[in-house]
C-alpha cells in the first residue's frame, strides 16, 4: 500500500499549474501505482480565510474516497479555528493543513502551538509544507520563508501526544531538526521525502541509517512537482522489501495510531 | 543509449572527504538507469583554492588534468568538457587548444563572465571552429547578480549565441534553478542554442513546456549534480507518449550531433 501525504488539487496562484483536477491526480497515482493520498487545497494556504477552499476540497475529492482523502486547512489565527478542526475530524480526515510562513504567523507562536496541541487531543496529524516550489523561482510576490528548524523543534517538544508530517524538506532541515530533540520527541514527526537528494550525493540514504527509516514517509508533491521525483529516489535507493514498506505506507500507518 | 551531458566529478583538492565515493556513486548509478557516456566537467578545485565559479589559472589546470585522468580511465563512457575562466583569456585559449587537442569534447563556461560579454568570443569562435559545444551554466531568469557567481540568463547566452550561429551551445539545467518559464520564452528561435533538461527541479509541465517550444530535436538529457532527479525527469518524458525517435534524441541522439562526430562510438 503507497500512501501519498503530499498531494494537491486546485488552483496555484504563482504560475499555470497542468494536472490539478482530481483526475490527472488519479491518473498519476496510476502510472506510479501510487494507492491513496492525501489532498490539501492549492490555494488555500494564501486564503484569508480557508473556508471555501475546505469546502471546495471537499466537493472535488469526496468522489474518490477512499483513494484520495481530503486534508483541510485550518488557520490558528482565525476566531473560531477550533471548529473548522473539530469539522476535519468529524469528516474523517486523515490531517489537517496548516501553513503559518503563508498565513502570516508565527510558526512557533501561540497560535501554531494551540493548534498542534488541539489537533494531538483529536489524534490528527498536521501537516507542514517547507515550501512549494524552488526559492530560486518563487514569483516576486511569493515572499514566505521556508518552514524554519526552531520552529519545528519548538513544535515537537510540546507534547508527545503531537503528530507532525512535514513535507517538503531537505536534508539539512531534518538533520537541524531530528538531531536537536529527544528521541521521544523526534517521534513525534515524520518526515516525507520528496525533496530529499538522492544519488550521488545520497542525502537520502544517509538519512535512513542516521535518523532511522521509521522517520520517513513518501509523498510526491503533485502536481507541483512530477511524482517520478519521489518514485526514483526509491528505485535508486536499492532497499530490501521491508525499508520499502515502511517508507510508502507502513511507517505512517504505526505512527498514526 | 544514454548520454548524460551536464555530469560531474571531484578531486583530492575538493573540500569534502567523500568526494571518491561520490564519483564511484555516480558511476554505479549511471550504470543502473543505463547511461553509456558522462560527459562531466569538475569546477576546478570546488571552492577550496579559488571560488567554484571564478577558477584560479591553477585550479583550471587541476580541474582539467583530473577530468582528462577520469576519461582515460574510464574510456567510452566518461567525457570531459575543458573548463576554462575567460577572464584569463589568453590561458584560457591556450587551455581549451591544448584540452581539445587532448580528446576532451567541448567547453564548460560557468559564471566566470556575462555570457554577452566580448570575452567570449574568442573562446565561442574557438568551440565553433572546432566543432564542440559549450555548456554554459545558466541562472533562469537571473533577476540580479547571486553571490559567489556572474551567472547568465537565456537572454544573455541568445546574444552570445547570435554573434557565433556556427557554434553550439547548451544551455545548462534548465531545471537548476530560476524561472524555467523566462528560459523558454527566449529559446524558440534560437536555432544553435540546445536545452538540457538537467537540475534538481521536478516542475510539472516544465518538460511538456520545453518540447513544446523548442522541440523534441533542441532538447538533452542530462542529471547535473542530482542523478535522482535526471531520472524521474527520464521516467516521465517516457510516460508521454512521445515517438521512439524523439525519445531516442533525447536521449543520446542529439548530444551526438552536438559533440564531435563519432565521439560516442
Amino acid at each position: 500500500m503507497i500512501v501519498d501525504v503530499s498531494t494537491f488539487v486546485g488552483p496555484y496562484p504563482f504560475r499555470d499549474l497542468p494536472g490539478r483536477s482530481p483526475d490527472d491526480l488519479l491518473r498519476q497515482m496510476d502510472r506510479l501505482h501510487i494507492d491513496q493520498a492525501w489532498v490539501g487545497h492549492l490555494g488555500a494556504p494564501w486564503h484569508r480565510d480557508p473556508r471555501a477552499a475546505n469546502l471546495a476540497l471537499e466537493r472535488l475529492v469526496a468522489p474518490h474516497a477512499p483513494r484520495l482523502s481530503a486534508v483541510p486547512t485550518v488557520h490558528p489565527g482565525l476566531p473560531g479555528w477550533e471548529g473548522d478542526l473539530a469539522a476535519a475530524v468529524a469528516a474523517g480526515a486523515p490531517a489537517v493543513r496548516t501553513y503559518p510562513c503563508q498565513q502570516g504567523l508565527d510558526p512557533a507562536g501561540p497560535e501554531m502551538q494551540a493548534l498542534v496541541l488541539a489537533a494531538a487531543e483529536h489524534r490528527v496529524p498536521v501537516v507542514l509544507t517547507c515550501r512549494f516550489e524552488d526559492g530560486r523561482q518563487a514569483h516576486p510576490l511569493d515572499v514566505a520563508p521556508l518552514l524554519p528548524a526552531a520552529a519545528l523543534r519548538h513544535l515537537a517538544r510540546l507534547s508527545p501526544e503531537a503528530r507532525l508530517v512535514i513535507t517538503h524538506g531537505d536534508r539539512f532541515l531534518v538533520e537541524e531538526v531530528h538531531f536537536g530533540l529527544t528521541s521521544a520527541e523526534a517521534a513525534t514527526l515524520l518526515w516525507e521525502f520528496s525533496w530529499i537528494w538522492g544519488p550521488p550525493e545520497d542525502h537520502l540514504a544517509l538519512l535512513l541509517e542516521t535518523v532511522g527509516d521509521r522517520r520517513f514517509t513518501f509523498g510526491t508533491g503533485m502536481p507541483l512537482r512530477i511524482g517520478d521525483g519521489a518514485v526514483a529516489k526509491l528505485d535508486l535507493l536499492e532497499a530490501p522489501d521491508d525499508r520499502v514498506r515502511r517508507l510508502t505506507g507502513a511507517n505512517l500507518a504505526e505512527w498514526g495510531k | 543509449m544514454l548520454i548524460d551531458v551536464h555530469a560531474h566529478f571531484y578531486t583530492l583538492a575538493a573540500p569534502r572527504g567523500d568526494w571518491q565515493h561520490v564519483n564511484a556513486t555516480r558511476l554505479a548509478v549511471g550504470r543502473r538507469i543505463g547511461i553509456t557516456a558522462h560527459v562531466a566537467s569538475i569546477l576546478g578545485t570546488w571552492g577550496a583554492r579559488s571560488p567554484v565559479y571564478f577558477p584560479s589559472r591553477a585550479d583550471v589546470e587541476h580541474a582539467n588534468d583530473a577530468m582528462a585522468a577520469l576519461s582515460r580511465a574510464h574510456p567510452g563512457l566518461v567525457y570531459g568538457y575543458c573548463i576554462v575562466n575567460p577572464n584569463d583569456t589568453d590561458h584560457a585559449l591556450q587551455e581549451a587548444e591544448r584540452r581539445l587537442h587532448g580528446g576532451m569534447i567541448g567547453i564548460k563556461l560557468a559564471a566566470s563572465r556575462r555570457a554577452n560579454d566580448p570575452l567570449l568570443d574568442p573562446i565561442a569562435a574557438l568551440a565553433a571552429g572546432r566543432g564542440v559545444p559549450i555548456l554554459h551554466h545558466v541562472w533562469q531568469h537571473r533577476r540580479r547578480d547571486w553571490p559567489g557567481q556572474e551567472a547568465s540568463d537565456a537572454l544573455e547566452l541568445t546574444e552570445l549565441a547570435g554573434r557565433h550561429p556556427r557554434a553550439r551551445f547548451i544551455l545548462a539545467h534548465l531545471g537548476g534553478g530560476g524561472d524555467w518559464q523566462h528560459t523558454l520564452r527566449v529559446l524558440g528561435d534560437v536555432p544553435n542554442v540546445w536545452i538540457d533538461l538537467s537540475g534538481s527541479g521536478l516542475d510539472t509541465g516544465m518538460l511538456e513546456a520545453a518540447l513544446a517550444t523548442v522541440g523534441p530535436r533542441r532538447l538533452v538529457w542530462g542529471a547535473d549534480v542530482t542523478l535522482d532527479t535526471g531520472w524521474a525527469k527520464l521516467r516521465y518524458l517516457e510516460s508521454l507518449g512521445l515517438p521512439a525517435a524523439d525519445i531516442a534524441a533525447i536521449r543520446h541522439g542529439n548530444a551526438e550531433s552536438i559533440f564531435p562526430g563519432g565521439c560516442f562510438q
